[in-house]
């Protein structure tokens, strides 16, 4: 085991390296820099502010000092945002894109495997139905839209929830619900497809003959057994969902990590692009990792040991 | 059996709570929406109970400003925070005019080019005084190549300024000096007419020396940061929200009415007009937002609109060096066929002015334009003119390229309709990111695209100069006129301000003769506010000043 989490240890540690590694060359070679701007300023202020950031050294040395900052954690200032620098961003926005990612995700699993199970439970009844209803609006409406119309009957037509900012509890609901509703939806359908797949194997049926409860049957029998899948699907999804989503975000006036992802882009804010991209991939890979030590614990079958098979 | 009745019982208890607390939220709800929709019947009823409204002020930041220091600030919302928490020796007042803020008065030598400031007796927020060592250090701070104050090029009017910040000159050369605490002399490099104008602009104002030089990053915080201007910043959240304070220690304080100005920083716009139709804010849209492109016919029709004019020009810049716009006949056609009007009315919706010069209308040259809009019979003679000079009988196909935008699109296909109709010419569009598009328009790779332009302080010189140099980091269209040159280096040095003007509308007459760029519309302004709010002041320059606002 403890060999097992080496290897894959060092095997974070090249890919996140790797990671970085790309994404500063590509970041470098999109036309266009932090300082391109519609009002061109004189050469002399473009070259003082180069100097100022260190984008004058050759790019071998932006390169390695980048890798140094990536080491000691510290991202630098950003460019567009000049009172900032890149690890007070994070420090900031994070918390709150955690705080609001993982009540989505709360939501997220428990409502998806309710309705998935239900809906398995029920095949091809009308809970079925109407559980699937629900799965593939949440997965074909898209965020923004399910979000606009939160916005209107919950706050402006009915007034129970305010329509945006970050300011309490009940600021929180709305964008939960918006941004849970797609991996809801995903995890409901992964759900109910391994859970009929399951429930129609010969141990459940030896189950039921032993006269066992429906209850202890799908708890205790059914229900690890078609959570692989879901759980293999949670790695990216907690990673992608923790680090902020742009659109929710932005409609709510979320003050989280979601935005910097595209508009550090948008501004060629190097800095803050490598210091967010490095921070999702950690984050990422830590993920996976969790998820596959997380296998054993479901599935005492699955085994996490490399001794020289293969 | 018991237990399905007891779970009957239980969840017909949790929803009747709940559709109560739905009826509650209902109606709880309802007096705060209704000032927002009915204002206009509320507010004269109010209005004899006399009960003093709260001064408070609620609006949307849009985003979190960059900084709060005026040395570096380079956008208009850190622009906006800067000029309610700072005041320099002028400030525009409500007749778009400077007069005498943080300096108490001022003498002008005879070749206008020493002003003497006298300093008002007046204290920054922390309490310190405002001397003339603040200011002379604010400015040499902004001209220091160390800094890398993006607009240092605004200090170029002083004596040295720009060679101390191409590092030609030493700081101390700089023509700006505290005689003493209260006297600042500024020597400035040519005569200046709009100097007096240019010191309302952010980086000539002051910066508390200590405070700056004891910490760094003084300006990222509320607790740290320190300014003379009407209001202090109390807290600010960052991205989330900043609250400004009246700041006592104004030397103008008797005229700041507002106790209060709570921003939110929203960045989406349909929800910003959401949060204002609902009550939660006093005003949305511009000029730190824009209102939803289609929620303008709307709010049109139901007349909440407000519209006004700002020192702003959108163009579309030919490549003078590419066929066949290097020949200026060309270029006219193409200029006089489009309906400016029609793309206003049609398209825009919200009031802008056709634009048949460069310069707009707050500093005009020439009321009446150089050229008529829509004129199709000179255009088509210019057209036929201009190819039989490039001796061809056809015109290629060209390509009109805009960064990917909604609304530069919008307008494109207008023109590229109005191009294919009135003479006959293929137009491809094209559109790329937006620092993709600033880089291939700077090194020339286009045939005809668009820019915008918006001044920095009400002179036409502010958008005369760009075509002053064929490789001028903001010219692109690569045309240069040896007379124009001329005309603007004239109009630098001459003191007489109606000469001057003489001069800089025979300059625009030049550009416009050669037309490497064809104007379409000065840009406007739009917003909702609640009618109570009153004295919020929109300078003709796009900015905003709280200064004397207040709640009715």
């Amino acid at each position: 085991m403890i060999r097992y989490l080496g290897k894959r240890i060092i095997f974070m540690l090249i890919s996140l390296f790797l990671i970085v590694t790309a994404t500063f060359f590509i970041m470098k070679a999109v036309p266009g820099g932090p300082f391109t701007s519609e009002k061109n300023v004189p050469d002399e202020i473009k070259a003082a502010l180069e100097a100022k950031y260190k984008l004058n050294l050759p790019m071998h040395e932006q390169y390695f000092n980048y890798l140094k900052g990536v080491v000691t954690w510290d991202l630098g200032p950003s460019f567009t945002e000049k009172s900032s620098t890149v690890n007070e961003m994070i420090s900031r926005g994070f918390p709150v894109s955690a705080h609001l990612g993982a009540q989505a995700l709360l939501l997220a699993i428990f409502g998806g495997i309710i309705l998935g199970v239900i809906a398995a439970l029920k095949h091809n009844k009308w809970q079925d139905y109407s559980a699937m209803v629900i799965a593939v609006l949440g997965l074909s409406v898209p965020g923004f839209i399910l979000a606009s119309f939160y916005q209107y009957f919950f706050s402006i037509k009915w007034g129970l929830l305010p329509i945006a900012k970050w300011e309490g509890f009940e600021y929180t609901i709305l964008p939960s619900l918006a941004l849970a509703a797609s991996p809801m939806a995903f995890i409901a359908r992964l759900t109910r497809s391994n859970m009929i797949e399951v429930l129609g194997q010969d141990y459940i049926k030896t189950a039921r003959a032993k006269g066992l409860h429906t209850m202890t049957i799908t708890i205790k029998h059914a229900i690890r057994n078609a959570l692989l899948p879901v759980i293999t699907y949670l790695g990216p999804l907690i990673a992608n969902i923790l680090t902020g989503a742009f659109v929710i975000e932005r409609i709510f006036g979320v003050p989280g990590l979601g935005r910097e992802f595209v508009l550090s882009i948008t501004n060629r804010d190097y800095t803050v692009i490598m210091g967010t991209t490095v921070f999702y991939s950690i984050i990422l890979v830590v993920m996976i990792l969790i998820v596959d030590v997380a296998y054993t614990l479901v599935d005492p079958r699955i085994k996490l040991a490399d001794a020289g098979r293969e | 059996m018991k237990k399905n009745i007891f779970a009957l019982v239980s969840s017909v208890a949790v929803l009747g709570t709940a559709l109560a607390g739905c009826g509650g939220g209902q109606e709880a709800a309802k007096p705060a929406e209704q000032p927002a929709g009915n204002t206009q019947t509320q507010a004269p009823a109010a209005a004899p109970a006399a009960e003093k409204k709260p001064q408070v002020l609620r609006m949307n930041l849009h985003s979190e400003p960059p900084t709060a220091d005026p040395g570096i600030a380079e956008d208009t919302t850190s622009g906006a925070v800067i000029l309610a928490t700072f005041d320099g020796l002028t400030r525009i007042g409500g007749d778009e005019k400077p007069h005498e803020a943080a300096a108490e008065s001022y003498t002008v030598s005879d070749d206008q080019l020493t002003y003497t400031f006298k300093i008002r007796d007046h204290k920054w927020s922390n309490g310190d005084p405002v001397t003339a060592k603040d200011f002379e250090y604010a400015w040499k701070r902004a001209l220091d190549p160390k800094t890398a104050s993006n607009y240092a090029y605004q200090l170029y009017y002083v004596k040295n300024g720009e060679k101390a910040n191409k590092g030609e000159a030493k700081l101390d050369d700089v023509g700006v000096k505290a005689l003493d605490d209260k006297t600042l002399e500024v020597k400035l490099e040519n005569p200046t007419p709009f100097f007096l104008e240019l010191l309302a602009f952010r980086t000539y104002f002051p910066v508390n020396q200590k405070v700056v030089e004891g910490n760094e990053k003084w300006a990222g915080e509320a607790a740290t940061h320190v300014g003379n201007g009407p209001f202090k910043m109390e807290s600010w959240e960052h991205k989330s929200k900043m609250v400004l304070v009246k700041n006592d220690n104004y030397w103008d304080k008797d005229n700041v009415k507002l106790d209060k100005i709570e921003f939110s920083m929203v960045e989406d716009e349909n929800t910003e007009l959401s949060m204002f139709e609902n009550g939660e804010l006093d005003w949305a849209g511009a000029p730190m937002s824009a209102l939803p492109t289609d929620a303008i016919p709307a709010l049109k029709e139901q007349n909440k609109i407000t519209t006004k004019p700002i020192a702003g020009t959108y163009w579309y810049k030919f490549n003078t060096e590419k066929p066949p716009f290097n020949n200026v006949k060309i270029r006219k056609a193409f200029a006089f066929s489009i309906d400016r009007q029609g793309l206003i009315d049609n398209i825009l919706q919200t009031g802008q002015i056709p634009a048949t010069g460069a310069v707009p209308p707050s500093m005009v040259l020439n009321p009446n334009g150089y050229f008529k809009d829509n004129d199709q019979a000179e255009a088509k003679k210019m057209l036929e003119e201009g190819m039989k000079e490039l001796g061809i009988s056809k015109l290629p196909a060209i390509t009109l390229s805009y960064n990917t935008s909604e609304a530069h699109k919008k307008i494109a296909e207008a023109i590229q309709d109005q191009w294919k109709k009135n003479l006959g010419v293929d137009v491809k569009l094209e559109n790329k990111e937006w620092k993709v598009y600033l880089e291939d328009l700077h090194n020339g790779n286009f045939q005809v695209g668009r820019m915008g332009w918006l001044g920095d302080f009400n002179d036409p010189i502010n958008f005369l100069e760009l075509y002053k140099d064929k490789m001028g980091g903001n010219n692109d269209t690569r045309w240069e006129n040896p007379k124009y040159k001329e005309l603007l280096n004239q109009s630098a040095l001459e003191s007489d301000l109606d000469k001057r003007k003489q001069i800089l509308a025979d300059a625009e007459q030049v550009l416009m003769d050669d037309m490497p760029i064809m104007p379409i519309y000065f840009y406007t302004q739009s917003w909702v506010q609640n009618p109570s709010v009153k004295g919020v002041q929109m300078t003709g320059l796009g900015d905003v000043d709280w200064k004397g606002a207040y709640i009715e």
